[in-house]
């Protein structure tokens, strides 16, 4: 055990430079799929306070894996800590994403399916049906027993176009233990500060960061579709690839309703390690 | 120079309407299908580049600073796979071939780079911009001065 993880801690901070081109979206998932053999190590976290409520912070530890050109797949650790209340464990999700058209098209379309058992979640990673800032005032205590188990599906369609991406994501959630489906939505666009490289090594010349903006909200569910008692949030959002393979991004974020928290603050950093498997064998002989 | 795919199969067509086969010729026959097969699925990229992609310019043609800015998006993102003197690793193909040096066009490798070869774990870099992967063309296509 000691072993495996000298190893994997070796590995991580003896990773060659396999710098990520990650998009700065923190709800939205775009077409791009994770080189194949390759794992992504990211942190995502959201800081807020509903109205009447404590101030939360909900995190997101991802292990992204490319299994193949076409297919990713992601196993997700959430946790959350509520000021007054308790840190704890939430739950885990597993998602794989394939990719049916194997070129690249104007509109790329992805397909997502995702199993998540959580409770308690404040990590916020979608917003479907009437989930609203009046959920996350419940008090730990409360809200941890009451476990769900979901199907979440999604369509990815995603677009690249002079340098900017666009990517909408259409959002199906099933609770597996009974409840109707619920729908959500996200967008997002952004791009690169400067589209050719540099002839010179830099760290913050402007190719390396990239901005746009990210949406995403509640449909309601199969007994109501549509905006009413949904919320909805929006707001810029920025990355910058740093050095030694990590990826930082930012994002305030802002409730468009009363429904919905006023305020969220995003940020994660995410760390590639290039053809990890092969690696690990080696490293291991 | 457009590569075209082999014509595998009509030797084969005509030697099953044969009632009467040795097992000997029929071992060869399946034997040089497989190999057609091989030999057409390697590099048969080529033959899937759309004809305005294939006779596309590059606007970095060259270009010493976009060899230079190439260099650098290759080492990131490339050279895991292709090695850092792109001479290839165990499972990926080298860049300083013939057919990458001299079959393919520049439009044909930017083809490659946007489109991948998903099948043959060949990403697509379409997340690059463009500019990016005319600079990356540019200097695998330096390699072989």
């Amino acid at each position: 055990m000691i072993k495996t993880t000298v190893i994997i801690l070796s590995l991580i901070f003896a990773a060659s430079a396999a710098h990520a081109q990650e998009r700065p979206y923190f709800v939205t998932y775009s077409h791009e799929m994770e080189e194949p053999g390759n794992l992504e190590v990211e942190s995502y976290n959201v800081m807020g306070q509903p109205p009447g409520g404590n101030l939360f912070f909900g995190s997101t530890l991802e292990f992204e894996y490319g299994v193949k050109a076409w297919w990713t797949s992601e196993f997700y650790l959430d946790g959350q800590s509520t000021q007054n209340e308790s840190t704890i464990f939430t739950g885990f999700r597993w998602e794989n994403r394939i990719r049916p058209l194997l070129r690249e098209h104007v509109v790329n379309p992805v397909i997502y399916v995702e199993y998540e058992n959580i409770s308690a979640d404040k990590a916020l990673r979608e917003v479907v049906g009437h989930d609203g800032a009046a959920d996350l005032t419940t008090p730990n205590g409360e809200a941890r027993p009451d476990v769900a188990r979901e199907l979440e599906l999604k369509l990815i369609l995603g677009t690249n176009w002079r340098g900017w991406n666009f990517s909408e994501n259409f959002i199906n959630e099933k609770n597996l233990l009974g409840g109707p489906w619920e729908f959500g939505y996200a967008w997002a666009v952004s791009r690169p500060l400067a589209l050719a490289a540099s002839s010179r090594p830099c760290n913050f010349c402007r190719e390396k960061f990239q901005a746009g903006v990210e949406m995403y909200g509640g449909l309601g569910d199969a007994n109501g579709f549509g905006l009413h008692e949904t919320s909805h949030y929006i707001g810029p959002t920025i990355n910058w690839s740093a050095p030694g393979n990590a990826t930082l991004s930012f994002s305030p974020q802002f409730g468009v309703n009363d429904y919905s928290v006023p305020h969220l603050y995003r940020f994660g950093v995410s760390y590639e390690i290039d053809q990890f498997l092969s690696r690990l064998r080696k490293e291991g002989r | 120079m457009k590569i075209l795919p082999m014509q595998c199969g009509s030797g084969l067509r005509s030697a099953m309407a044969k009632p009467a086969i040795s097992t000997f010729r029929v071992i060869a026959l399946l034997l040089a299908a497989a190999f057609c097969a091989f030999a057409a699925a390697d590099g048969a990229w080529l033959t899937k580049v759309p004809a305005k992609d294939h006779a596309r310019q590059n606007p970095y043609h060259g270009k010493e600073d976009a060899v230079a800015a190439g260099q650098r998006i290759f080492l990131d993102h490339c050279a895991q796979c292709h090695g850092e003197d792109a001479n290839g690793t165990k499972k990926r193909p080298p860049l300083r071939s013939e057919r990458v040096q001299q079959q393919a066009t520049e439009g044909d490798i930017h083809w490659l780079l946007v489109n991948g070869n998903m099948k043959k774990g060949m990403p697509s870099w379409a997340k690059l911009p463009d500019q990016q992967l005319w600079q990356v063309t540019t200097y695998v296509r330096s390699l072989h001065e």
